[in-house]
Formats: structure tokens, sequence, C-alpha cells
């Protein structure tokens, strides 16, 4: 029974009776409790580790909607136009110009031995290169042998060379669908738009079945770049559980060294309500100190910059049409039901407040069916919830994970073209859900964006759009409500605020090790801290050697 | 070899997708279909028609199988292909809000399949009703409009008048959709997936619902514009589906017609010509139907 006591330059506890300590006491891999060395000393024999003492402690990060697949990407080539961390450390540069994109390409083709085998790039962001289109003649000069695609960053257009577009059989002239836009020799240009084109042709240039798949190698390069990022707990909101790959989570996170408490959702698609109510209610059992599970993510609608949201009148700001359902609303009902007879939690993407509206509606009628007094059932995204949808939320019991990053990565495209200004200015309103009393977190759904909640804690924070505007500014949040979103916030959510989400007496001993301190930088600042690992059930990771 | 047709259903819950299905599949006539399904959930397959189940594959009997999708829809019709006895058809049942023609185009985009057909079902009590929810109305309006072939079920479940009075509805929103009003999913999988004029491999029962319907064999010693042929059959209102092989002046065609859509194939080997022609009996006018054939044989070159 080996008692450990840290010193820290300062302990950032989220617990309202003493936010503030200097010493934390772990044993058995549980805190043991916070406070000063003379308060811990009373609780028996310890062992004083000081080499935290110049790093400040927080509860560890928790990414509450988040996708393990961020792993995975890694063994493609990234082509974004941000600076962006691989699970070894290496910041690989953003690329500026299409020219740039194919110099990363050539370099990564000419490591590969075997000449057929496809190449694939991901994170192209033309949105931030005036909307230049990348065409197959320049993903020819990469290879015109080998095929080549690069996925954009809003993930709802795929690239591709001439060698992909012919192993996709559309090397012809004369296509007349509109996701695939045609150059002046009348053959597709290889930009292919929309989902139901670029799931067929993804398969030809690397985005197979085992692209779409978890494995062992995604989940440790994932919990790698969680210990970069402080995170000790992260959802992987969405994944098609069976037993066998519910088999492989148990082994890969049951392993010692495993350094993070992964939660994977069960997916609605491939089972009928009664069946993914029942399974999911099942795998609780088989949870672990680092496998949580038991609970279910529900796709509602699609995305807004995809314009496949469910938007109300008056819809999008640029007369798209209107999205598209997911899922139809008696499902979402019957499913809600199940759940709730079952005890078992739902989450529920909704982008748009067409479906945010849905969700509620379905939740209040579900509820009069089978009263429960604490659901917790969470709207994922949610990014357009207005004031009243809050407000009723709160009195239904429901939580809210609101997507931050956004505000960065996509707000001036939201401003200029999908919602407008006045809907872009009230996206994500962190305020207004904390105003009207919903337990609160805020997410970077990597990988759509990278995995960070310091990162997404500045967005919130700050509202800064990636040119630099101030988007909404009576929706930022304070630095502290932003930490306690990315902590005891996403915790709540997930109904494991009793394990983990503060350092207090009893809990986990998961801490996020920074080097400076979050409460006394600059709010401009925040997203610049260097995390230098993270402290998970008590055992030591360090970012640098993992 | 031909490209493997695949068919569409769609429509909202409760449209009777799953009751369509197990009457295809009890009544395939000899044609081996493979059936995907978003979820197993309640057992869309009748039990008296599985031989036995496993892999996420239901073995149903006459040669046909049934998985379910899930989110890898391009992977399971990858499986499909590779399976040997190779089916005749494939028929994808859309989820309850998904637009069929969004799955048709990925169909298209396989080599191998050819997207033969969108049946999109509306239930003769309900349609209006889920037409009128604000939820759906637009996802309903846009999946009936992408139907080939618009089948109205469950039509004994309701007076004849109201019966006309959707019928009528449909009509107005829709102009010019071919609309079958089935019961019980009765329709002859010649009329709802179309079929070759050649003896089947297994005679058509009864209760097919074939009572309901009238076919017609064109055949020609002439060589046939199937161009025009195929664009009159697709004009005519009272024919839903056509389909077979001709003569043309450069070789073989096979014509397949889904309601107001046809398209032509061109085929290398040899084949009997012959094209069959299925409709409504209230609606199929033979002799019309004679004199569209008559105007695509090209007597004089």
């Amino acid at each position: 029974m080996k008692t450990t006591i840290y010193s820290a330059q300062k302990v950032i506890t989220m617990n309202p009776n003493q936010p503030e300590v200097s010493h934390v006491a772990v044993r058995d891999g549980r805190i043991l409790g916070a406070g000063t060395l003379e308060d811990l000393a009373g609780w028996g024999p310890y062992e004083l580790d000081d080499r935290f003492a110049d790093k400040v402690l927080m509860p560890g990060l928790i990414e509450g909607h988040a996708h393990s697949m961020e792993g995975a990407l890694w063994n493609f080539t990234y082509v974004g136009w941000f600076d962006r961390m691989d699970p070894d450390g290496k910041v690989w540069d953003g690329l500026k110009t299409v020219d740039e994109a194919v110099a990363r390409l050539k370099e990564a083709a000419s490591a590969m031995e075997d000449p057929d085998r496809p190449l694939l790039g991901w994170g192209f962001d033309p949105i931030y290169m005036a909307n230049v289109r990348m065409t197959r003649a320049d993903l020819d000069r990469v290879s015109d042998t080998r095929p080549i695609g690069v996925l954009h960053a809003s993930g709802h257009i795929l690239n591709v060379n001439t060698k992909g577009l012919d192993l996709a059989g559309l090397l012809k002239p004369g296509n007349t669908h509109p996701g695939i836009p045609l150059g002046e020799d009348g053959f597709p240009t290889g930009e292919l738009k929309s989902p139901e084109i670029m799931m067929p042709a993804g398969q030809h240039v690397g985005m197979d079945r085992a692209f779409l798949s978890a494995d062992p190698e995604a989940l440790q390069n994932y919990a790698r770049l969680c210990v970069r990022s402080g995170v000790t707990t992260s959802s992987d909101l969405g994944q098609q559980l069976d037993d066998d790959l519910v088999e492989m989570f148990s082994e890969v996170t049951g392993a010692g060294d495993y350094p993070v408490c992964l939660v994977p959702f069960r997916i609605n698609m491939g089972l009928s309500p009664k069946e993914l109510v029942e399974y999911t209610a099942s795998l609780r059992e088989r949870s672990t100190e680092r496998l949580e599970l038991g609970r279910i993510k529900v796709i509602a609608d699609g995305s807004i910059q995809g314009f496949s949201a469910r938007m109300r009148w008056p819809g999008y700001y640029n007369g798209a049409e209107n999205g598209l359902w997911y899922i139809a609303p008696d499902q979402l009902a019957e499913i809600y039901e199940r759940a709730l007879e079952a005890g078992v939690q739902v989450h529920t993407h909704t982008n748009g407040d067409e479906a945010t509206q849905l969700a509620i509606e379905t939740m209040e009628t579900s509820l009069r069916k089978h009263p429960d007094f604490d659901h917790r059932f969470t709207l994922q995204h949610c990014q357009l919830a207005s004031a009243a949808q809050f407000r009723k939320m709160a009195r239904l019991g429901m939580c809210v994970n609101l997507f931050a990053n956004h505000h960065f990565y996509w707000g001036d495209e939201h401003y200029a073209l999908t919602v407008g200004p006045e809907r872009a200015q009230s996206m994500n309103a962190c305020h207004t859900a904390l105003a009207e009393g919903v337990p609160m977190t805020i997410h970077s759904d990597a990988p759509v964006t990278p995995l960070g909640p310091i990162f997404t804690a500045w967005a919130a924070v700050n509202r800064r759009t990636a040119s630099g505007r101030v988007q909404g500014e009576n929706e930022r949040i304070t630095v502290l409500q932003a930490l306690h979103a990315v902590t005891l916030g996403a915790a709540i959510t997930m109904k494991m605020d009793h394990q983990i989400g503060s350092i207090e007496i009893g809990k986990r001993a998961d801490f996020a090790v920074l080097e400076s301190d979050p409460t006394t930088v600059a709010p401009e600042a925040l997203k610049d801290i260097p995390v230098w690992g993270t402290v998970q059930g008590g055992r030591i990771f360090e970012a640098a050697s993992i | 070899m031909m490209d493997l047709p695949v068919s569409v259903i769609g429509g909202y819950l409760g449209a009777g997708k799953t009751t369509l299905i197990n009457h295809l599949l009890r009544h395939n006539e000899g044609q081996r279909l493979a059936v995907l399904v978003n979820e197993f959930g309640e057992l869309p397959i009748d039990a008296d028609l599985i031989e036995s189940t496993g892999d996420g594959l239901i073995a149903i009997s006459g040669g046909c199988v049934c998985c379910a999708f899930g989110s890898d829809l391009i992977g399971a019709l990858a499986d499909i292909q590779n399976m040997s006895p190779r089916p005749d058809h494939i028929l994808i049942e859309a989820s309850g809000v998904a637009l069929p023609a969004s799955i048709a185009t990925s169909v298209g985009m396989i080599e191998g399949l050819r997207p033969d057909a969108i049946l999109v079902l509306a239930d003769a009590e309900q349609i209006r009703k889920n037409a009128s929810n604000s939820y759906l109305a637009d996802t309903i309006e846009r999946q009936l409009n992408q139907a080939d072939i618009l089948l109205l079920t469950k039509a004994d479940l309701v007076a004849a008048q109201q019966l006309k009075t959707v019928r009528d509805w449909l009509s107005e929103k829709f102009p010019g959709k071919r609309i079958l009003p089935v019961t019980s999913g009765k329709i002859p999988i010649s009329a709802a997936l179309g079929a070759l004029p050649f003896p089947a491999r297994r005679a058509a029962g009864a209760e097919t619902g074939h009572g309901r319907f009238h076919s017609l064999v064109l055949r020609s010693r002439h060589r046939i514009d199937a161009e025009v042929l195929g664009a009159a059959l697709a004009d005519d209102p009272g024919v839903d589906r056509a389909k077979g092989f001709v003569a043309t002046a450069t070789g073989m065609a096979l014509i397949h017609v889904v309601g107001n859509r046809y398209s032509i194939e061109d085929v290398q080997e040899d084949h009997n010509t012959g094209v069959i022609c299925i409709g409504l009996k209230d609606q199929f006018d033979q002799d019309r139907i004679q004199r569209i054939f008559e105007t695509s044989e090209m007597r004089c070159q």
C-alpha cells in the first residue's frame, strides 16, 4: 500500500472547495487526497516525488467526442493547411499550395516499394487557398501509374489522379452527375464530391475496408496522441462494436502500459433499435479499468459544411437545399424509449437546428413513457442550438457537447456561406448553454480537427476564426469555464464524473501535466501551453518518450 | 458477362419494403436474388424461406441470399459480386430516410453493376400523413420523386375512394410517374424487377399477383432501332417494365425499360431476340404496344 505524494507548481483541482492546491497523494492508482503536504502526511508513510515540482497538474483532460481513427490516418499522408502533430510527436508543416501538397505526396510515393499500391493524402483544405481546385493533372505529377487520392479536410470531397479515375471507371467523357465536375476536355477533373460518389471511388485509392475499421495499431497511435495532448480518457464516438471488436479493444487497452481509458460508443448503424439497446446494455459488464462500454451513439443528420445538416427555416445562407436525415424520426424515438427503459445512455449527433429540435421533442415524449431523472442524454455538435433549445434541454435533463473547434477551422466559411453572419456568431453557443444550465463539454471530433482539449478550450474562450476575427464575442466563456468543460464537464456528459474529471479524494489518479499555468497565461495564449504528458491511473506517461 | 442489375427499394418506415422483398423471394420464378438490408433487426426474411444463417449471411431457398450492410454498402456489394453462382439481381433495401437515387449513384460507379430500377413504396394509409409531417415532408417528396415505379402498398387496407384520392394526389404531385397499387407485396417479379422473355427456371405459382398484370412478348424478324423502341416503351403509360434482346443495325442490344426510363446495353454474345412488356391490366394496351414496336423496326434499311 504505497503512497506517493507529488508536489507541483500548482494543482488545479476543479473541486470548488479547494480550487488550487500544492500537492496530490496517489495510492493504488487513485487519488488519496489533494491539499498541502501537511494535510496529506496524515494518511501515513509516503514517498515525496518532486518530478512535477515545476509543472502544473490538472485533472486528466477528457475528449468527449473524437474517433480513434485519428490514430489510423497517420498511415496516410497529411496534406492539410495547418501544422499538425503525428503520434510520434513530429509536427508536419501545413501546406499552403497545391504544389506543396504534390511535393509531399511525391516524397511519400518515392518511399513506397510497390508501384501499384494506392497513395492517399488527407486533410487538404483549398478553402484557405482561395478555393483553388485540385485536378487530376496535379496529382498525375505525383504519379500517373499509381492510384492517388486526396481527401479534403471537410470530408466531403476526394480528388483522384487519372489512374484513380480510370480504376473507378470514370475516365470517360460526358458524365452528368453534379458531383463529378468535368474539365474542358469533357472528362472528369478528378474532383469527386458527395459521399455516394466518394465511397465507391475511394476504395481504389486506399479508402478500403481496412481504412474504415479500427485496428490495434490505430488504437496505439491514438493513445500516443492522447498523451501528447494531456488526454487520459477519450470517447471513441461511433464504433460498430461487435464481439470481435470489443475483444480487440479489451486486449489493446488491457495492456499494462496502455495510457488512456477509451469509451467506445456503439453506433446505431447495422442494428435494429431493439438489438442496438440490448447489445449495448450487455456490453456494460465487459467494461474494464481502461475500457468503458455501454453507451450508444446515434447520428441524426449530416454536417453543416457539407450542407447535409438538417436546418430549420430559413435554411442555408447560400440557399442550398435542406440536408439529410440519417435516421428516421420513428427509429430515433424507438431507440430513446428502449434505451431509457434499459438505462442505457444515448449521445445523438445533431448538427443542424432541425435535428436538434427533433432530438429534444423525441426526448420529451420518450421521457413521458419512461421517466428517468438522470439519463444525461447528450447532443453532440448541436452547433446551431438556440437559447430556447438549450433552455428546453436543461429542463429535460440533457447535456451538450459543442464543437468549439469549428469557430477556428470553419468559422469564416459559416459566416460567408453556410449559415450567414447572424447565426455564425451564435454557433456553438457555450455561454448560452452554461447560462441556461445545460451540463456542457467541448470537442475536437478528431480527426475532423486535431485532438487537443487545450486548443479546444482556447477556441471556446476566444472564438477566433482562422482569418483572425472574433466571431460571437458574447458567446465566449472564461478560461476556467473552458477548463471545466474539458475535464469535469466531459465526465458529466459520459456519466463518469464519480470516477474522473477532478482531482478529488477517491477519483482515479488521472492528471494532465502542463509546462505552464493555463489560469495565468493570457487567454489568447492558452493554446500554446506545452503538455509534458499525463498520469493515468497513477501511471506516468511522458510525451517525449511515448 | 453482362453487368449485374441492382434495384433499390426505398420508402419510409412501414411502407412495406420487407413484405415486398419477402414476396419476391418467395415467388422468384427462378431468379437468384441477393438482398441487402441495413440491418437484420427483427428478421427481415420469413422464417420458412431461410435455409441457413451464418457469417452475416442468410441463405434462402432458390439460391437467394440476404445480408446486412450496416455502414459498408460498397464492401457488401463487392462480396455479392464475388459469390458463386452469381446472383441474377441485387435488391438493396434503403433505410426509411435514405434517398434511393444516391444509392443508385454509388451502384452506378461500381464496375460490373448496373443500377436497374428505383422502386419507392408508399403506404396508401400513411403516405399523406407522413408527407405532411414537417420533419419528413421534403425527404418523402424527394424519395417519391426519385422513383422509377411507385408502389402504392396496403391498397387493400383503404376504401376504394381513399385509394383513388391517394392515387390522384400522387399523380398530381408526380405527373407521369408509374403508380402500381399492390396488396401484401403481391407483384410478379417480372413487373417489379423485370424478366427476360424466356421460360423461367421456376414457374410462377399462384398468389404471385400475375393476375392483375398483362404481358406481351414482342418479336421481329427485322432489325430494331433500340433507341427508338426504348424511348417509346418508356413513354407508354401502360408499360411498367420491358426487357429483352433485339437485333440492331450494329449487333445485339439488351433493352431495359423501367417506368419512364430506359437504357440500352450492347451485348457481344448472340441471344434469342424478344422483348417482354408488362403492365397493369387496366392500362395495358396490346395494340398500342404492338404499333410502337413496329415503328421501331428498320424495314427500309
